[in-house]
């Protein structure tokens, strides 16, 4: 009996300090889960239909990526709201390429997309580490410069479905074994992202500097060096979510991806990433894009005016922040009891 | 001052050795003449009060910061480190007082962090780490879960961990910056043996403390320092407590702290039973007119937090703040400035001054109200009612219009009096009134805090320097892990006992 007793708490403790993180992301999960059984209750058709199936994979997936990208910079405490502005410029590079260098092989394009994605991330990534701004400040600046430039470039001209090669635009469709082939480069993408943060010392550093960045310069990590090629990465996916937008969407004005930044950040932090930097997973910020994504296509089918949506949007944000803030609260109490029971 | 430079010649065997190391930020000196030998296999002890450059020279050696000039070997190799990656590398572990660790991560990848052990692919070992940590930890006598994230842990057990990082190192030369001073006696018993452990494997050891008896007990050699220079390096045996207090002071302690004599009056702060938990336990105390209350204690003890409760900036839970009989609402900065309370906070730069304004406005930033005309302040306004001040404080600067940033650390200080002063406040608490000032402004600082009390203000002061808690107080209290435990008169306070309040819980106190 008492060898029972003083094990049970020992063991909830330690599921406790291990699980916060994961069973957030469960929660996050349910959420999703309850969205698309409340829309299938209401209408079968939102999963049990071709149409159905495709949609709840596909229109997630180009922000998954972007949230991805996200998701890693905001846990370094940074954020990039340049992301929309990048996917746009990209985006419009794509069908230029196409058009100007007809017969281009479409890898070739899809490697030039995100390697421009990763300079513009650079550029962004060199202001932040070097020039020690606030990452908000300096993206924030960038949003509006990279926006202009597409602006400038693109004019009052777009790039139509016609200019593109056929087997490109079918990427944006196509699928295997009913699953949509976007849906599985995003996934593939997700798990490498998920295992390289987990696994890996530059993985973990992210997350280190996030924590305390004080702590990390006198760890001896090099701080800039991560920082900068957090801002890389979300760049080329930004870049590669440009290229989906053109194989998806076909149409690129000059405001392509406009606002996607403000649905990246918002998917990270409902996801459980932290704003402060140090916590949450990639895997988080996925579900979140999802949700966000999903919602957006349910609330009409639950027969919600348009109205509505945005604010359900904002709620569904706050709520996140505010769990997130009471669970903080919540475990260091404990913690600290913890440590004052020993 | 014996020489200016440790003995033994040429520098055979030495692990680490600094030769009159220099550094300076801007105008202000840290580092006038460092030297340092430490031998492997040794323990070798660093002391002098706060302010003697032991600090800035751990901070060299850590590759934190560069020095201007003087010699730096490592094994005989001249080193110049520019990150505390390099320093890291060449097997140098710092242990600094405030441990630094990621509180969202977990006590293993603390340890770990920057260099765990990967495989082929790149992907972390963890069980190699676990398999590590348990070995660590069963060597050091540690039962902490190493899976918990650090946040929240003591600070006992956050320095515990530092050491185990440093083990993991496999560092030769450990350097640890009071790492006692938030242990408790089993704790700093179990850090003495893993210390007398890491020397025997043939290590270096700098072993930083304000502690005579520790230094006594741990070390073989010891170096004095005193206002950022070398002044002697002695082998422990040669030497007496009585020898190293004269090194490291100079000086005769009683004249530099001279509180004079006031007529203590009625009480004007009482503070009773408050508590925040976590943070501080049954706080009670009372703070009389024309008398210096003392708040000593180690760093960490809980002591700035209960003068910030106090002062409304943070709140509490329980207990009850009173000015005059009356009752202070807490959590309220205004309510305490309105009942008579001024703060000077701890860290100067960063709470004190409104560190890129001049210093006109930084003084009269709390009578802004009064000063107003119509609702509107202008620089003349300010500045005459500054002078006042400044003329009193004697703050050294050409003109009011200069920016508080650019005098040196005593004359900030003069001017963050100055603000407080201005509101005219009945009781002055004042936090590390004389960290990181220079002698000559320290006395001055001293002898105004005394005149303070002289005209009737009462004055509660935290200090970590034991001759200024000595020298100024009429009464010392001392805390330690949150809780008060020793309230000590003026005539019977001595090092001994305030140390030994500071470092044993009440019980063994009592």
């Amino acid at each position: 009996m008492s060898a029972a007793a003083t094990a049970t708490p020992a063991v909830a403790k330690k599921k406790a300090f291990g699980g916060v993180g994961r069973a957030r992301e469960l929660g996050i999960l349910a959420a999703l889960l309850l969205v698309i059984i409340a829309a299938t209750v209401k209408n079968p058709n939102f999963l049990f239909s071709t149409d159905g199936w495709r949609d709840l994979l596909l229109t997630p997936s180009i922000l998954v990526l972007v949230a991805v990208g996200q998701a890693i910079v905001i846990i370094t405490r940074n954020v990039d709201l340049s992301v929309g502005s990048v996917m746009g410029l990209t985006a419009y590079l794509t069908g230029r390429l196409f058009i100007d260098a007809p017969g281009i092989p479409i890898i070739v394009v899809v490697i030039a997309a995100v390697l421009f994605g990763a300079v513009l991330g650079l550029i962004n990534g060199a202001l932040v580490a070097f020039a020690k701004v606030p990452a908000i400040v300096i993206t924030l600046g960038t949003l509006y410069a990279y926006r202009g430039i597409n602006v400038l470039w693109t004019g009052s001209d777009r790039i139509n479905p016609s200019d593109m090669p056929r087997e490109f635009l079918g990427l944006g469709t196509q699928q295997v074994l009913t699953i949509p082939v976007l849906t599985i480069v995003a996934v593939f993408v997700l798990a490498i992202a998920a295992w390289y943060m987990r696994n890996t010392r530059g993985g973990r550093e992210y997350y280190a500097i996030g924590s305390d960045p004080d702590a990390a310069q006198l760890y001896g990590l090099k701080v800039t060096r991560r920082v900068l090629s957090a801002f890389i990465l979300s760049g080329a996916l930004a870049g590669l979510a440009g290229v989906f937008y053109a194989a998806r969407y076909g149409s690129i004005s000059s405001q392509a991806g406009s606002g996607w930044e403000l649905d990246a950040v918002g998917a990270a932090v409902i996801g459980g990433i932290a704003i402060m930097g140090g916590v949450g997973s990639v895997w988080g910020a996925a579900i979140g894009a999802m949700l966000l994504m999903t919602i957006n296509r349910a609330l009409p089918i639950l027969g919600i005016p348009d109205f509505w949506q945005r604010a359900v949007v904002g709620v569904l944000i706050i709520g996140a922040i505010v769990l997130d803030r009471v669970l903080a609260v919540r475990q260091k109490r404990r913690l600290i009891e913890a440590r004052d029971d020993s | 001052m014996s020489d200016d430079v440790p003995p033994g010649g040429a520098a055979v065997g030495a692990a680490l050795e600094l030769h009159r190391v220099v550094k300076s930020f801007g105008p202000v000196v840290a580092l006038r003449s460092g030297s340092l030998r430490l031998r492997s296999g040794s323990i070798h002890a660093l002391i002098g009060e706060n302010g003697a450059g032991k600090s800035t020279m751990v901070k060299i050696m850590a590759g934190l910061y560069r020095r201007d000039s003087g010699d730096f070997r490592l094994r005989g190799e001249e080193v110049d480190f520019t990150s505390t990656a390099q320093s890291k590398a060449a097997g140098i572990a710092v242990i600094y007082q405030e441990p630094t660790l990621f509180p969202d991560l977990s006590i293993t990848e603390n340890i770990f962090m920057g260099r765990q052990p990967v495989n082929r692919f790149g992907r972390i070992d963890r069980r190699a780490m676990r398999v590590e940590v348990g070995r660590i930890f069963q060597r050091l006598g540690v039962a902490l879960d190493p899976d918990r994230i650090t946040d929240g842990l003591s600070i006992a057990d956050q320095q515990i961990i530092e050491i185990a990082k440093a083990i993991s190192l496999d560092a030769s030369v450990l350097i640890m910056d009071e790492p006692t001073a938030a242990l408790s006696g089993v704790e700093v018993e179990r850090l003495f043996s893993v210390a007398r452990s890491l020397r025997d494997e043939g290590r270096a050891i700098l072993f930083i403390s304000h502690r005579f008896d520790e230094v006594f007990d741990l070390c073989d050699t010891v170096t004095v320092m005193r206002d950022g220079a070398y002044v002697a390096t002695t082998p422990i045996a040669e030497t007496t407590v009585d020898d190293l207090v004269r090194q490291m002071v100079g000086r005769d302690v009683t004249e530099l702290f001279p509180k004079q004599d006031a007529v203590i009056g009625e009480p004007l702060l009482e503070v009773s039973g408050l508590t925040s938990p976590g943070v501080f336990h049954d706080i009670s105390f009372t703070v009389r007119s024309g008398e210096i209350v003392a708040l000593a204690g180690l760093v960490g003890a809980g002591r700035s937090e209960v003068v910030r409760a106090v002062f409304g900036v943070d709140a509490y839970r329980e207990g009850e703040v009173r000015m005059l009989g009356t009752a202070v609402a807490p959590g309220r900065p205004s309510a305490a400035m309105q009942a008579g309370l001024a703060l000077v906070p701890e860290d100067r730069r960063r709470q004190g001054l409104v560190i890129d304004a001049a210093v006109g406005g930084n003084i009269t930033l709390a009578i802004r109200r009064r000063l107003a005309r119509w609702g509107l302040i202008t620089t003349g306004i300010e500045n005459r009612a500054a002078r006042v001040w400044a003329s009193r404080l004697e703050v050294k600067t050409h003109a009011l219009d200069s920016v508080a940033g650019t005098l040196s650390g005593g004359n900030q200080q003069k001017v963050v009096l100055a603000k407080w002063l201005a509101t005219d406040p009945k009781v002055l608490i004042i936090d590390e009134p004389t960290r990181g000032i220079d002698v000559g402004t320290k006395a001055e600082v001293h002898r105004l805090l005394s005149q303070l009390a002289g005209e009737g203000m009462g004055i509660l002061m935290i200090s970590s320097e034991l001759p200024e808690v000595l020298g100024m107080a009429d009464r010392v209290l001392v805390m330690r892990e949150g809780r008060i435990t020793a309230e000590i008169d003026r005539s019977d306070a001595t090092s001994e006992n305030v140390m030994f309040a500071a470092t044993h819980s009440s019980e063994a106190a009592a």
